[in-house]
């Protein structure tokens, strides 16, 4: 199942480069709202709660896009319809689909990241960056599994662009909430975390249940 | 004509598993019955053409052989495996080449193929062995995006046969191809193949002169199954397409 994961993931990869639809749109989108935040605020650098909340939410919505082309070339290309037909678990076309949203999120917040401390961000985003990394890792991969699922849900479904936001982002709640509020004491000077482990450790359970609910109920939706 | 399954030509007794075995198959799209009433025998290295208008349900009887869709009455079995129980015995030792070529356009046709390739346990020296037979071995590297239908037909074939499948499920396969290029895949999808094919066509004439048996569906319902030996052209476009 490993290897099939694989093969399916380097093909997405290769996909991903050359149609280059994904990540660039998930930058562009994020690096677009932290300029319409500057604005909107009215106010030259945040911190504090709103500094994380607006961090946190800029990402989930981004991710929504991500999760919308996700599964772009299996629907429009029939890539899906190709895989179903060979003798593999389908257990591993999650995994795949999980493991390429993980790294589109990642190569999103190398960029988002520095974007958001350069344009919105008061305090010195620099000495934040592992507790801030640890915790982006972590939400990264309860977002991918759950992405990876409401995507293939969604890409069952007429109305897909409309499906996946509307099912992703109530389910994503829990992540936004402790997301921002381990982030608020980062982005409080002098950026000291604050019950890091408590909330790493409810991000990491969040992660823990969708991957498991995941692998339950992927062979089950891609059932017609 | 013969309304009731009756097998043309009968597989030996106490030989391999038919290829196809349908008994009163159904299969819905909502409340609408896309299949009723299917039923037909198919035995190892024959062909069973399907015939009917747009919308009789070929291609649903060709997607519920290829278990992309499970029967909701009946029963199918496909090379010895009951569906959709057992769908995942079936997967990997059926062909399907529908309408579309189920190929990802920003990757070449070898890329396709190597990919494909390794979720059917098929090692790269059969890519290369069937973009030969294919004839697609020079324009192998170019994205799929940038070739014909009939290029792309090809690797769809291609694809289709990497795990030497025994049965092939072919949705009017020679709708994109010219005549040199269908006469070029005919060792690999055609009767000399030795493999059982179901075939999807409206084209009456050939799907009588390549097959075993002839299945006609009209508006969902098995109209008529009979020997294609025996078939009347005349009447049974009557009773299919009229």
């Amino acid at each position: 199942m490993v290897v099939d994961a694989l093969a399916i993931l380097r093909k997405d990869i290769r996909v991903e480069l050359r149609a280059r639809e994904a990540v660039p749109a998930m930058a562009l989108f994020t690096v677009t709202a932290f300029v319409l935040f500057h604005f909107g605020f009215d106010r030259d650098r945040l911190d504090g709660d709103v500094a994380a909340g607006t961090l946190w939410v800029t990402l989930l919505l981004a991710t929504v896009l991500g999760v919308n082309r996700l599964y772009a070339a299996e629907r429009e290309q029939g890539g899906l319809e190709a895989m179903l037909l060979a003798p593999i678990d389908r257990t591993a076309i999650f995994l795949a689909k999980a493991a390429a949203l993980l790294l589109y999120l990642v190569a999103l917040e190398l960029v988002a990241v520095p974007a958001f401390g350069l344009l919105l961000l008061g305090p010195d985003l620099v000495g934040s960056l592992p507790e801030l990394g640890a915790l982006l890792l972590v939400a990264d991969i309860g977002l991918a599994a759950t992405g990876a699922l409401v995507g293939a849900l969604a890409a069952e479904t007429r109305a897909r662009e409309l499906i996946g936001p509307l099912l992703l982002l109530p389910l994503v709640v829990p992540l936004a909430i402790a997301g921002a509020q381990a982030t608020e004491p980062l982005f409080t000077a002098p950026g000291v975390a604050e019950n890091l482990g408590r909330w790493l450790g409810l991000m990491g359970l969040y992660a823990t249940i969708f991957v498991l609910l995941s692998v339950a109920l992927f062979d089950f939706l891609l059932e017609d | 004509m013969l309304e009731a399954p009756v097998a043309g030509v009968e597989p030996s007794a106490g030989g391999p598993s038919p290829a196809v075995e349908l008994e009163n198959l159904e299969r819905r799209y909502g409340e609408r019955l896309a299949l009723e009433g299917v039923s037909a025998r198919l035995g190892p290295g024959q062909t069973l053409a399907v015939l009917g208008a747009n919308g009789a349900g070929k291609s649903t009887l060709l997607r519920v052989l290829a278990t992309l869709l499970r029967p909701h009455g009946g029963t199918a079995r496909i090379l010895g495996a009951s569906l959709p129980e057992e769908a995942i015995a079936v997967r990997g030792r059926v062909g399907y080449v529908g309408h579309e070529p189920l190929l990802y356009r920003e990757l070449t046709g070898r890329e396709n193929l190597r990919f494909h390739a390794r979720l059917h346990r098929a090692g790269p020296e059969r890519v290369e062995e069937l973009l030969v037979a294919t004839g697609m071995e020079r324009r192998a590297d170019e994205p799929v995006a940038e070739l014909s239908q009939g290029m792309r037909q090809r690797v769809a074939v291609a694809r289709t046969l990497l795990g030497d499948p025994p049965l092939l499920l072919l949705d009017e396969p020679r709708a994109n191809l010219d005549p040199a290029a269908a006469e070029l895949l005919e060792p690999l999808v055609g009767r000399a193949s030795g493999r059982a094919r179901v075939i999807v066509t409206h084209d009456l004439e050939a799907g009588l002169a390549e097959s075993d048996l002839v299945l006609g569906l009209r508006a969902g319902r098995q109209v008529v199954y009979e020997p294609a030996g025996r078939a009347d052209a005349p009447a049974l476009a009557r009773a299919v397409f009229s």
